[in-house]
């Protein structure tokens, strides 16, 4: 680098920038959280969808599946399965429930979880709730996510 | 061979990061193989127990990794002995003994059983993509990098003060502080991936990428012997870069997840600027290994920082571009495309800068100069099997990622995602095939520590 662009100009630069930057990124994070509830479809938030989210964590689904295109890409997007299983939390429950033991030879299988009554109702109510959120564009671009 | 004695530390986290990338790697072998046989070692360890066992493997070795580097880099830099060996090593053994439990956890009982075992409930963070370990394991981390701080930030506080030292002692704070936002779960689910991705993003494009960069420029002018000015005003406007595109280039990851739409641009407009620093980065090591006062001889280390700077711009660079405009996204969002560029991204950046740092100073703590004549044309060898596979990996990745973003995503009659899965299949065996080159690169990785050769000549310096 030519001589005339000392290491003092460098050295402003990463202090100036750095502090900008994150003080922009910081006020752009009130005014997103600020703005959220227009999107995050917290009106239909409640206990049951909490809880559901507590048996979607402890269950480690993301680990297979994406969930607004976040997660493994293993297993089919679950953002929008409230939509693509015809609006039915009862077809949700009788998937998860209906998941043989060892698998289905040769391909690739969803784990029995065992989960109770409650957690079923639980999580297929946390995927509606999900499947409300108000995503740009509409995002995923079609049913099969 | 080392300048100070309690350098030496470094060599007990090397040689448990090396253990654990070779954890990583079977599993990830195991999974790849589940991608194609879908009912392999089911319901033993079902897919997305390895993919844990993968990718936290991957993360503590990589903090292995930078601590063994900063006990490694700070003494010297500073001009004295670390502060407090003695903590150093007692950190390593809890960090290892708590990153082997979390692991065994992991495989042996089923994950529910595990949040319950260790009371998640009392403090839900469980169950989030790369923050799966349970709480307890979290805070063990936030205690072993507090201590771990302390000790290399005493060390340099008392000693020289150099740029690189304090630009890597900014990289360690900031990762421990944005650690914490893993603690932070809450039910809504925007938040909770708005805020998820402070953990993610603003480590590997933000932080992590000053640590990068530190290392990178210590190894650089131990081999090449270039004056420190040049390398340090370097440095600086590869960082600066780094955080002035990469903070708000967060919002790449704001598009698709009900968060505002201002994000969209935002988002593509720095996010595209995120190439910049990796670009500068290449040609950093490039035209410093060029301007070269002396020819090292520990040239399996020059090829490894070489290499970093490369795989690193590819990866992250422009693997990351390829995806990161909004219109672009909206298609490859969460696809096998979003999967090739974590595999090269994580690799060249910081796989790669790790194994420099290694490169260069396990033959120093060994007390030689360089490794022999034999182990280092097998570290090379090991280098480009290991590196020629990941681009292949990388590649095979993307073209079952394009495949499936237009049958699944753009075609006129967009079929559902476990048939379009079933027809790139061809696709994930040639990537199962790149993997077990990997592996067989990473065997002969640890054999070249102990192959016996000729020494090698020295240039007198
Ligand atoms: C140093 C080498 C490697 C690194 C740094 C690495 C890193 C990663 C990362 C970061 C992820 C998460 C991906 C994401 O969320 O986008 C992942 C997932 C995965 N890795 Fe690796 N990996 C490596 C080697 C391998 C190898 C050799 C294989 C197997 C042949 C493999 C197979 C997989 C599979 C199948 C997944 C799961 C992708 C999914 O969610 O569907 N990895 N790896
Ligand atoms: C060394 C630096 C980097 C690493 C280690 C890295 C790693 C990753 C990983 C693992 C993911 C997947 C996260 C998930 O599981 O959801 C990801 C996503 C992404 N990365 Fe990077 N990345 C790096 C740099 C970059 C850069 C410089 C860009 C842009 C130029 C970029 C653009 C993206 C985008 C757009 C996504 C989201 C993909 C999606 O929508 O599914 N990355 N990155
Ligand atoms: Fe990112």
């Amino acid at each position: 680098m030519r001589e005339t662009f000392t290491k003092g100009m460098a050295r402003n630069i990463y202090y100036g920038g750095a502090v900008f930057f994150l003080l922009v990124l910081i006020g752009l994070t009130f005014d997103t959280v600020k703005g959220l509830p227009k999107t995050d479809n917290s009106e239909n938030m409640t206990e049951l969808v909490a809880a559901g989210k507590r048996v979607w964590e402890r269950n480690d689904c993301i680990g297979c599946h994406t969930l607004l295109g976040e997660g493994a890409y293993f297993a089919p997007e679950l953002g929008n399965v409230y939509t693509r299983f015809g609006e039915s939390t009862e077809a949700i429950k009788g998937f998860i429930k209906g998941r043989p033991v060892d698998g289905i030879k040769g391909r690739r299988s969803m784990p029995q979880f065992n989960l109770t009554d409650e957690e079923l109702d639980a999580v297929a109510e946390f995927l509606k709730y999900v499947d409300g959120v108000k995503t740009a564009r509409d995002w995923p671009p079609n049913v099969q996510g | 061979m080392m300048k100070y004695e309690s350098q030496g530390v470094a060599k007990l986290y090397f040689i448990a990061a090396i253990g654990l990338f070779t954890g990583q790697i079977l599993f990830g072998v195991v999974m790849g193989l589940q991608y194609v046989m879908g009912d392999f070692l089911f319901p033993e360890i079902p897919f997305n127990v390895a993919r844990m066992v993968h990718t936290n493997l991957l993360i503590v070795w990589l903090l292995f990794g930078f601590m063994g580097s900063a006990y490694f880099l700070v003494p010297e830099e500073s001009e004295r002995e670390l502060y407090a060996p003695w903590l150093a090593k007692l950190m390593f053994w809890i960090f290892l003994v708590a990153g082997a439990l979390t692991i065994l956890g992991y495989l042996l009982v089923p994950y529910a059983q595990l949040a319950d075992l260790t009371m998640n409930d009392l403090l839900p963070t469980m169950g989030r993509e790369f923050l799966e370990q349970p709480t307890i394991t979290k805070i063990g981390i936030v205690i072993v990098a507090l201590a771990f701080i302390f000790n290399i930030g005493m060390t340099i506080l008392t000693g020289r003060k150099t740029v690189i030292n304090l630009v890597l002692l900014t990289g360690l704070v900031g990762l421990a502080v944005f650690f914490l936002f893993s603690f932070y779960n809450p039910d809504n689910i925007v938040l909770d991936k708005y805020f998820w991705w402070f953990v993610v993003h603003l480590w590997v494009e933000g932080v992590w990428e000053l640590i990068m960069a530190s290392l990178l420029a210590f190894v650089l002018i131990k081999v090449t012997g270039v004056d420190r000015e040049v390398i340090e005003k370097w440095l600086y406007i590869i960082i600066a870069m780094a955080l002035i595109s990469g903070l708000v280039g967060t919002g790449h990851h704001f598009f698709w997840i009900g968060t505002p739409d201002y994000w969209q641009w935002l988002g593509s407009i720095f996010s595209a600027l995120e190439p910049i620093p990796f670009f500068m980065m290449t040609l950093f090591a490039f035209n410093v290994v060029n301007k070269r006062r002396r020819d090292h001889p520990n040239k399996a280390a020059v090829l490894w920082a070489l290499g970093t700077a490369v795989m690193a711009f590819l990866g992250a660079g422009v693997w990351g571009f390829l995806h990161t405009l909004a219109p672009v996204n909206y298609y490859t969002h969460g696809t096998q495309v979003t999967a090739a560029h974590g595999h090269m991204a994580f690799y060249g950046a910081y796989v790669m800068v790790v194994l420099t740092m290694i490169s260069y100073s396990m033959p120093l703590m060994r007390g030689q100069k360089a490794g022999n004549q034999k182990a280092q044309v097998l570290e090379m060898w090991s280098f480009w099997l290991m590196t020629v596979s990941m681009v292949f990996i990388t590649l095979f990745l993307t073209g079952a990622g394009i495949l499936q973003v237009y049958l699944q995503r753009f075609s006129e009659d967009p079929l559902p995602f476990m048939v379009v899965q079933e027809k790139v299949a061809l696709f994930y065996w040639m990537r199962e095939v790149a993997g077990l080159v990997f592996l067989i690169g990473l065997i002969l990785y640890i054999y070249s520590f102990f192959a016996k050769g000729d020494e090698v000549v020295f240039a007198e310096d």
